[in-house]
């Protein structure tokens, strides 16, 4: 698995050509090794496998899991009350960001810009004074994190 | 009074409000509510102006805040003014018996704390201040943080100071706390990895929810707050706020949090007391 992503990242990289080689950084949480492309995007799946829309639209509304409407507004959620307004909309996400670019937001946003007041939902170290049992542990699982990237690629 | 002085504005705004609210039923009140006050900050203080959380609640829970009759935290306010005439501890004295009057001799002095003080070689805050006055003067034990008399006192302390300027000096040693607290303001924290100043700097005035993100000014405090159904003091507040990011709480009257409250008080500096303020 973690051989094909290589093998790929190195193909995009010769295919680009000399100009711009895919710069390529490796990281380990929860005891799964993920890959973040020119800090920009994670084009693989962390989990090997696409996740689930329908089960990605309940933990992105969940109060205690991704909790997503806290900040951003989703016309397709409309039935569900109070859409924050600290970050974009949602709407039609799918269509300006791959689903790589979408995983690294969602992962570690951070990455893509330090002032960010979002969380990242998929890294537990770096963190500081972190509730005693939420310590080591990431808000949203590897699954979550896939399942919630196949309920935004709806929003087209 | 400050009554008076800021009636006509609630009218307006509450008028507003009201025809919004008909307007539709979902749409949850916007922020800044029309005619909203402001304080220009003193030098150096990073917000472009001062606005009480009190500007970003809605028009019901202003209207209760308005009104000493329907305002709930006037309960603490009375039985502050019991306990003020109350002879407690061994040396039988009430806080009257040497400060008489609190109407004018606590006046503004709410609006000061956190103070340094010598003897302990820190600041305290008014809940401290309160304490230490009970054990050295009264020969009293202490009250218990939270506890209704200390919530009491505090409240109507601070209610001496109604509608009078926050006013802290972080001159001297003052001024090393004051650089604490502002490291804690702006030191991410917690499973959500957010610093104070994410939420109450960077989007007051931005909806988490149904949640109105306000500056996070403490002028209010202590606050009765419809969620707790009851006044609850400032460290309180910090440590609901440190568990809503999932991080670990202080304890009431830590450091860390005298700090805080030393720089919040500066930040607010010049926005009126309003205790008992209300709040959702």
């Amino acid at each position: 698995m973690r051989t094909g992503v290589m093998v790929a990242a190195l193909a995009v990289s010769a295919v680009i050509g000399g100009a711009a080689i895919a710069a390529e950084r490796q990281v380990t949480e929860q005891g799964i090794t993920y890959t973040i492309v020119d800090e920009h995007a994670i084009p693989e799946s962390l989990t090997g496998k696409p996740g689930d829309p329908e089960k990605g639209r309940k933990v992105f509304v969940n109060r205690k899991l991704g909790n997503c409407l806290a900040c951003h507004q989703v016309s397709a959620l409309a039935d569900e009350p109070y859409h924050g307004n600290v970050g974009p909309s949602l709407d039609g996400v799918a269509s300006r960001l791959s689903e790589g670019e979408m995983r690294l937001r969602i992962v570690d946003p951070k990455v893509v810009n330090p002032d960010t007041i979002m969380p990242a939902f998929f890294r537990s170290t770096g963190l500081h004074d972190v509730l005693e049992k939420f310590r080591g542990k990431t808000i949203l699982t590897a699954e979550q994190v896939e399942d919630v990237i196949a309920f935004l690629k709806t929003l087209q | 009074m400050s009554k008076t002085r800021w009636g006509v504005v609630f009218v307006a705004a509450i008028a507003v409000a009201g025809l919004a609210t008909a307007v539709s039923a979902t749409e949850h009140e916007q922020w800044p509510v029309p005619g909203y006050k402001s304080v220009q900050p003193q030098e150096g203080n990073p917000l472009p102006e001062l606005i009480s959380g009190y500007w970003f609640r809605t028009a019901e829970v202003r209207a209760l805040q308005d009104d000493d009759f329907e305002n709930p935290g006037f309960l603490w306010v009375e039985r502050g003014e019991e306990l003020w005439n109350t002879k407690d501890g061994e040396a039988n004295k009430s806080c009257a018996d040497c400060h008489g009057a609190a109407e004018e001799s606590m006046k503004g002095v709410g609006a000061s704390y956190p103070k340094w003080f010598e003897p302990l070689g820190k600041p305290v805050n008014l809940e401290q201040r309160i304490n230490i006055c009970r054990e050295n003067n009264q020969k009293a034990k202490p009250w218990k943080w939270e506890s209704e008399e200390l919530l009491a006192m505090t409240t109507y302390i601070k209610y001496q100071s109604r509608g009078m300027p926050m006013n802290i000096d972080i001159s001297g040693p003052m001024k090393e706390w004051w650089e604490r607290g502002k490291k804690e303001y702006y030191q991410r924290r917690g499973q959500l990895d957010m610093s104070c100043a994410n939420c109450h700097e960077g989007y007051y005035g931005h909806k988490i929810r149904a949640d109105t993100l306000s500056q996070g000014q403490i002028n209010g405090f202590p606050t009765y707050r419809l969620k707790w159904q009851k006044i609850g003091s400032l460290h309180r507040r910090f440590r609901g706020c440190n568990k809503q990011i999932r991080a670990t709480p202080n304890p009431y009257g830590d450091d860390e949090y005298i700090a805080l409250e030393v720089y919040l008080a500066w930040r607010g500096m010049g926005l009126p007391v309003e205790t008992p303020a209300v709040r959702q």
